[in-house]
């Protein structure tokens, strides 16, 4: 029959990609529909969802502007005019936590943007190469990881200066480790499949080897570290902030609501008790969908 | 297994030689002069008594000779000076390092007792209340901000019910809440460990045989089951002591606890170089050393072990 050559010449061109991207996208509707059948992935997904809502419309839900001081109502306890009270200065306490959420979503972006770029790089060298690349940059991993988290971030920190922005350039770094040594483990077992044999075989230079062949395999990797990862930026980022190493007053961070809210937490509680509740909530949504994300993806999958 | 122990001594090495590098070059790799640094809001001096304190400081050599002179002083016990309080940061440090660990250890002594006991609940109880308890506090405990969960064991313990003090380093009494803080917060990820390892073990061969031996639940449980399942819950405990000290650094400003925490913000706010340096530097030993022990200590729980 003359057909089925014809079809096989059309679907040939897909053969020569890696068997992880053809059965991904084979079965992405199956993975989500897995996915969403977890009761944290409903929950954490519902929490990111809403979080990514304030954010984008903070501006229509803060009723007042979260930097307007109002010397008449300070420290005022939750009302009907301001649902979860004021602080020393008068402002908003419900508009700052709202447009924080901007501040947060930020942190997380670009914290692990930083890890994850400059991780997945050395993971994926330090694997495909190798002999002294890897033995080196294994090296430079070891003496970061013996700093605690926290501290490594702090030494980051004292280089740079204090600040938001040096703070989450900070907490990137101090996530590389995490990243190299996934992305390593992932590119050591990859490496040896013959579809990554056989495009070296047919002429692929080194770069498109690991980052057209090698890469695509470990997504799945990737987005379950990145997603919990944003967790911990988060949590970090609002540490600095509260020992006044990270975002600078005004700012509506929410780590940095608390530091003025130490002060009045006896005559104020509320102060203490949204910000950091607010934290708690956005971190517990990362973590529950990031769980979730990891036992559909790869349950073998396991990080600390 | 002595073999394995100096192995592991002598890959400690190059891990240190690195750690000491990069804390030489924390003050090389900061933007401006340390000298700057050091006049920060002050009239700084002429150029003469800049040239000569320069000289002093050893900061008109090449920077190979300064890490060596560096690595000389630390190996001699000498952190340098504060440049701020002009005290030496090695004296400074001493007890602020004490308070330090004592807070970590006792974090991990309310780690470790709470954990274990909520693992093995969940593991014994498995699928009912107890464990699904346990694990959603499990969550909450990875999701939980240390330094908010602090303020709110102060307005509860210490403000009202008046239990305790709010805060600073008096005596045995302050210790409670920042170590209840730390402690229970840590105690969630090894109550998660215990619990799985436990399942792994309670359904093991020999399980069943001390129970078909007649043994009664609890010596089956605490004495058979446990012994093997600790095993996993030790691999983690370094890491555990590193988040426990790195979380330290947080409480200590929560609760005012003089530990080097406390003083490390401090410093970074300040500029204060020698003594971030002198901080990063006992803490990192500190925690390479107490990672070999904690290997040291997994090969003496396991004798399965074997050592190539």
């Amino acid at each position: 029959m003359p057909a089925p050559s014809s079809r096989s010449a059309a679907v040939a061109p897909q053969d020569s990609e890696s068997p992880g991207i053809r059965a991904r996208r084979a079965g992405t509707a199956g993975i989500l529909a897995a996915l969403f059948r977890k009761r944290s992935a409903q929950i954490g997904g519902a929490i990111i969802v809403l979080l990514l809502a304030t954010a984008a419309f903070a501006g229509l839900l803060a009723p007042y502007d979260p930097y307007r001081l109002n010397p008449l109502s300070q420290l005022g306890p939750p009302s009907s005019s301001h649902w979860l009270g004021t602080d020393a200065l008068g402002r908003d306490e419900f508009s700052r936590i709202v447009y924080g959420t901007r501040t947060t979503l930020v942190i997380g972006a670009i914290s692990v943007g930083i890890a994850m770029v400059l991780g997945v790089t050395s993971g994926i060298v330090a694997g495909y190469y190798g002999g002294w690349v890897d033995l080196l940059l294994m090296r430079v991993i070891d003496v970061m990881l013996a700093l605690p988290y926290i501290l490594l971030a702090l030494a980051i920190v004292a280089i740079l200066g204090p600040g938001l922005g040096n703070t989450m350039i900070a907490i990137g770094l101090s996530n590389v480790p995490g990243w190299v040594r996934l992305v390593r483990g992932n590119v050591l077992t990859i490496r040896r499949h013959d579809f990554v044999l056989a495009a070296g075989a047919l002429g692929a230079r080194d770069t498109r080897v690991m980052f057209v062949h090698i890469l695509p395999n470990t997504v799945s990797s990737i987005v379950v570290l990145a997603t919990l990862q944003f967790a911990t930026a988060i949590l970090a980022a609002a540490a600095l902030s509260f020992v006044g190493l990270g975002a600078q007053p005004p700012s509506p961070e929410w780590g940095a609501l608390l530091v003025g809210a130490r002060d009045f937490m006896f005559t104020a509680p509320w102060l203490v008790n949204f910000p950091g509740l607010a934290i708690f909530l956005v971190v517990l949504g990362f973590n529950l969908f990031g769980n979730a994300l990891r036992d559909t993806l790869d349950p073998t999958l396991r990080m600390s | 297994m002595i073999g394995y122990i100096v192995r592991r001594i002598l890959f400690l090495v190059p891990v240190l030689i690195g750690v000491l590098a990069f804390v030489f070059l924390m003050r090389a790799l900061v933007p401006g002069d340390p000298l700057e640094i050091m006049f920060l809001g002050q009239m700084p001096p002429d150029q003469a008594t800049l040239t000569k304190l320069r000289h002093e400081m050893g900061l008109d050599k090449p920077l190979p000779v300064q890490f060596v002179d560096y690595t000389w002083s630390i190996v001699h016990g000498d952190l340098g000076q504060s440049v701020r309080t002009r005290q030496p940061v090695a004296a400074e440090l001493a007890y602020r390092y004490e308070n330090t660990l004592i807070l970590t250890f006792a974090s991990l002594v309310v780690a470790l007792a709470v954990g274990l006991s909520m693992g093995i609940a969940a593991a014994v109880y498995r699928d009912t209340l107890i464990d699904m308890a346990t694990m959603m506090l499990a969550m909450f405990g990875l999701s939980m901000p240390g330094f908010w969960f602090g303020l709110i064991m102060i307005m509860l313990f210490a403000v009202d019910l008046r239990w305790l003090p709010v805060m600073g380093s008096g005596g045995p009494a302050y210790l409670v809440l920042p170590a209840l803080t730390l402690g229970l917060i840590a105690s969630t990820i090894i109550a998660r460990i215990t619990r799985s390892s436990m399942l792994d073990v309670l359904s093991a061969p020999y399980v069943r045989t001390a129970r078909a031996k007649g043994l009664r639940e609890r010596v089956v449980i605490l004495r058979h089951a446990l012994r093997n399942a600790l095993i996993p819950v030790v691999t983690i405990l370094g890491l555990q002591l590193g988040g426990l000290l790195g979380g330290a650094f947080i409480i200590e400003v929560v609760f005012a606890w003089h530990g080097v925490g406390e003083r490390a913000i401090q410093a970074i706010s300040q500029r204060d170089f020698p003594v971030i340096q002198g901080i990063t530097l006992v803490v990192a030993t500190t925690y390479v050393l107490v990672n070999l022990l904690v290997d040291i200590l997994y090969g003496v729980l396991d004798p399965r072990i074997v050592y190539g």
